[in-house]
C-alpha cells in the first residue's frame, strides 16, 4: 500500500536527495493517517458486501460453520418469493414518484424561491423541516395523520362529508400514501440544492434577459435549469439511491403491511433475511440490491455522458 | 404581465405566493397536529383536529419527561453521536490530509476504493455486518454503533474533507515542508485550523445522520436501558398502541431539540450540501 513513488509536485524543486529524504518522512505520517479509515471501511463496509455474496450461496442459521452449499438456490427462493416482485415494484415506485413529482416540485419551488428576502427565508426554511426530522418521527407522525379512528385524515373527512378508508390497512391506498410522506419528507432537501444551484448564476445574465424582454418561463427553460445542471445530477442520483433504500420510514407507517402489500427491498430484506436469520436468502436479496445499483449507477453515467456529447 | 418597466417586477407572483402557501400548509399541518394532540383527549383528536384544545393541561407531557425512557434515550442517543462525530472527523480528515498532501502510489486507487462507499446502499452489508459485530463481541453496545458508524461515515466525510484540501493554498503545505515541519505538524497546526467549517459541516452531517439512525440501533441493542430514542420511541408507540395523545406527547418532546438543533445549524447543513458537496 504504501511503497512511496517519487512524484515531482508542481512548486517544490528539490533536489533528489532532499527528495528521498522527503519520501522517508512521509512513510510514518501515511503509516498513522491512512490506516484507521481504510481497515474500517474494509472491515464494516467493503467486507460485509463480499460476505453478502458468499451468504447467498450457502444454506446458513449464522450459527457454526458455513458448509451447506446450495448453488443458486437462494436466489431461486428469492425471486418466486410471492411478496418479492412487490417489495421490488414499490421500490421502483418510490424512484418513478421521486423523479416525477418530487423533483419538479422541488424546482418548482426553487426557482420560486431563488430570489433574497425575508419571507422567503422563512419558506425554505419550512420547506426544509420535514427533511431534518428522523424518518421514525415522521413515520409515526404520518402514522397518525393517516389513523383511520383518531387520525387527521378522517376528521378533515369528516369535516366535508366524505368517509376516508383506514389507508394504511388498505392495500391500495397504502403506496400512494407512502409516496406522499416520501414526497412531504424530500422535497425540501432537493429544493436546497437547486437553490444553491441558482444562486451560482449570475444575477445580471438574468436581469439581462428581463430587460430583453424574455418571457419568464423561457428564463427559466433556457437560463436557470441548464444552469443547475450539477446540482440536478447529484439530485437525481440521491433520489434514486435513497428511494432503493427505503426503510426507516416504511417502519413506523405500514411495516410492510397489510399483508406484506407495502415491503420495499430493504424491509423485505429485514422481514425475510435478518429477522428470521436466514443467511443464505438475505445474502441473495443483498446481491441483487447491489447488482441494480451498480446498474442503476453506470446507466446514470452512461446517460449523463451521452447527454455530455450532444 | 407588465411590460419590462423600470420598476422591477415583483420576483414572486401572487399566483405563486399562494401556491407556496398551500405547499407550506402541507408541510407544516403534519407539525402542527402534533404539537397540538399532545394536550387533546383522544375524543377530541378527532372533533377538534385543528382547534386549539379545551385546556392546556401538560399532564402528558410532565409524565413522560419524569418517566424512566425519555432522558435515558435522549443521552444515548446523544453520546453515540458525538462519539461518532469525533472520531469521524479525524479519522477522515487524516485520511484526506494524506490523499490530498502526501505523494504515494496507489493514492488515486485508494480514493477511489473508498468512493465505492457511496455508490452502494449500506443495508446491503447489514446481514454479515451484524454477524461480523457478534463475533466480535460488539453487540448490545453503543461503542459497537459507534465504530460502525464511523466505518459508515467515511466515505461522504473524506469526500468532503478531500475537496476542501485540494482548494487550500499549495503554498502553506510547502512553506511548512520547506521549514522541515513533518507532515503530522503540518496536518495539526496548520491544516486542522483552515479547515473549521468544513469540520462543522461534517460533523452537523454525521450528528444528524447518528441521531436519526434507525436500522443499525435496531439491530444491534437488545437491552432497553441503551436504547437510542428512535427506538425508544418505537418501543412507547408499541406500548400505547392507540392512546395517541400520549404518543404525540412523546413524539412531540424527541423532535424538539432535533429541530432546535437544526435552525442553528442551519448554516452548516446547506452549506455543506451547497460548498463541498454539491460541486459538479
Amino acid at each position: 500500500m504504501t511503497s512511496i513513488v517519487t512524484g515531482a509536485s508542481a512548486g517544490s524543486a528539490l533536489s533528489g536527495r532532499r527528495r528521498r529524504l522527503a519520501e522517508r518522512k512521509s512513510l510514518v505520517p501515511l503509516l498513522l493517517f491512512l490506516p484507521p479509515a481504510v481497515l474500517l471501511f474494509t472491515v464494516f463496509v467493503a467486507l460485509p458486501m463480499v460476505d453478502a455474496a458468499t451468504f447467498s450461496f450457502f444454506k446458513w442459521n449464522g450459527y457454526g460453520p458455513i458448509t451447506d452449499f446450495v448453488g443458486f438456490k437462494n436466489y431461486e427462493d428469492v425471486l418466486t418469493h410471492r411478496n418479492f416482485g412487490t417489495a421490488v415494484r414499490n421500490s421502483l415506485i418510490a424512484v418513478a414518484v421521486s423523479l416525477a413529482i418530487q423533483l419538479p416540485l422541488a424546482m418548482w419551488c426553487a426557482i420560486a424561491l431563488s430570489e433574497r428576502g425575508v419571507s422567503i427565508n422563512v419558506m425554505r426554511t419550512i420547506f426544509f423541516l420535514p427533511f431534518m426530522l428522523a424518518e421514525v418521527a415522521a413515520g409515526l407522525i404520518w402514522k397518525f395523520v393517516y389513523d383511520g379512528n383518531y387520525g387527521l385524515l378522517p376528521a378533515i373527512g369528516g369535516a366535508i362529508g366524505v368517509e376516508m378508508p383506514f389507508v394504511l390497512g388498505d392495500r391500495t391506498w397504502v403506496i400512494p400514501a407512502i409516496m406522499l410522506v416520501i414526497t412531504w419528507k424530500y422535497f425540501g432537501f432537493h429544493m436546497m440544492i437547486y437553490i444553491a444551484g441558482l444562486q451560482s448564476i449570475p444575477g445580471e445574465v438574468i436581469e439581462a434577459a428581463r430587460l430583453d424582454g424574455v418571457k419568464k418561463w423561457q428564463i427559466v427553460r433556457h437560463i436557470q435549469i441548464p444552469m443547475v445542471r450539477s446540482a440536478l445530477v447529484i439530485s437525481v442520483f440521491f433520489s434514486i439511491t435513497g428511494a432503493l433504500q427505503l426503510f426507516d420510514l416504511i417502519i413506523p407507517l405500514s411495516n410492510g403491511g397489510p399483508s406484506h402489500s407495502s415491503h420495499t427491498i430493504v424491509t423485505f430484506l429485514y422481514q425475510f433475511g435478518i429477522l428470521r436469520m436466514n443467511l443464505g436468502f438475505g445474502g441473495a436479496v443483498s446481491v441483487l440490491l447491489f447488482i441494480a445499483c451498480v446498474v442503476v449507477a453506470l446507466a446514470y453515467r452512461r446517460i449523463l455522458f451521452r447527454v455530455e456529447h450532444n | 404581465m407588465a411590460a419590462a418597466s423600470k420598476k422591477r417586477r415583483p420576483a414572486v407572483s401572487p399566483v405563486q405566493w399562494a401556491s407556496l402557501v398551500l405547499v407550506a400548509i402541507f408541510v407544516i399541518v403534519p407539525f402542527y397536529t402534533t404539537a397540538l394532540g399532545g394536550f387533546k383527549e383522544i375524543g377530541e383528536l378527532r372533533v377538534n383536529p385543528f382547534g386549539f384544545p379545551q385546556s392546556w393541561d401538560p399532564i402528558r407531557f410532565i409524565e413522560i419527561l419524569g418517566g424512566p425512557r425519555y432522558f435515558s434515550s435522549l443521552m444515548n442517543s446523544f453520546l453515540i453521536a458525538a462519539g461518532t462525530v469525533v472520531l469521524s472527523t479525524l479519522v477522515a480528515s487524516m485520511t484526506a490530509f494524506a490523499l490530498a498532501h502526501i505523494k504515494f502510489f496507489g493514492s488515486r486507487f485508494l480514493m477511489g476504493y473508498l468512493m465505492l462507499g457511496l455508490l452502494f446502499p449500506s443495508a446491503t452489508g447489514i446481514l454479515p455486518l451484524f454477524i461480523k459485530m457478534r463475533d466480535l463481541g460488539m453487540l448490545d453496545s453503543h461503542w459497537g454503533i459507534i465504530i460502525v458508524q464511523v466505518a459508515f461515515s467515511v466515505s461522504f466525510a473524506v469526500l468532503l474533507f478531500h475537496n476542501f484540501f485540494k482548494e487550500l493554498p499549495k503554498e502553506l503545505v510547502d512553506a511548512a515542508r520547506m521549514d522541515n515541519c513533518g507532515y503530522i505538524r503540518i496536518y495539526w497546526y496548520v491544516t486542522l485550523p483552515l479547515c473549521l467549517p468544513i469540520i462543522a459541516t461534517v460533523g452537523v452531517f454525521n450528528f444528524v445522520g447518528s441521531w436519526n439512525s434507525f436500522l443499525l440501533p435496531l439491530i444491534v441493542l437488545n437491552s432497553e436501558a441503551k436504547y437510542t430514542w428512535p427506538l425508544g420511541i418505537m418501543q412507547f408507540q408499541g406500548q400505547y398502541g392507540s392512546d395517541w395523545p400520549r404518543i404525540l406527547a412523546y413524539l412531540t418532546l424527541s423532535i424538539l431539540p432535533a429541530i432546535a438543533f437544526f435552525l442553528a445549524a442551519q448554516r452548516f447543513v446547506i452549506s455543506g450540501l451547497t460548498g463541498g458537496a454539491v460541486k459538479g
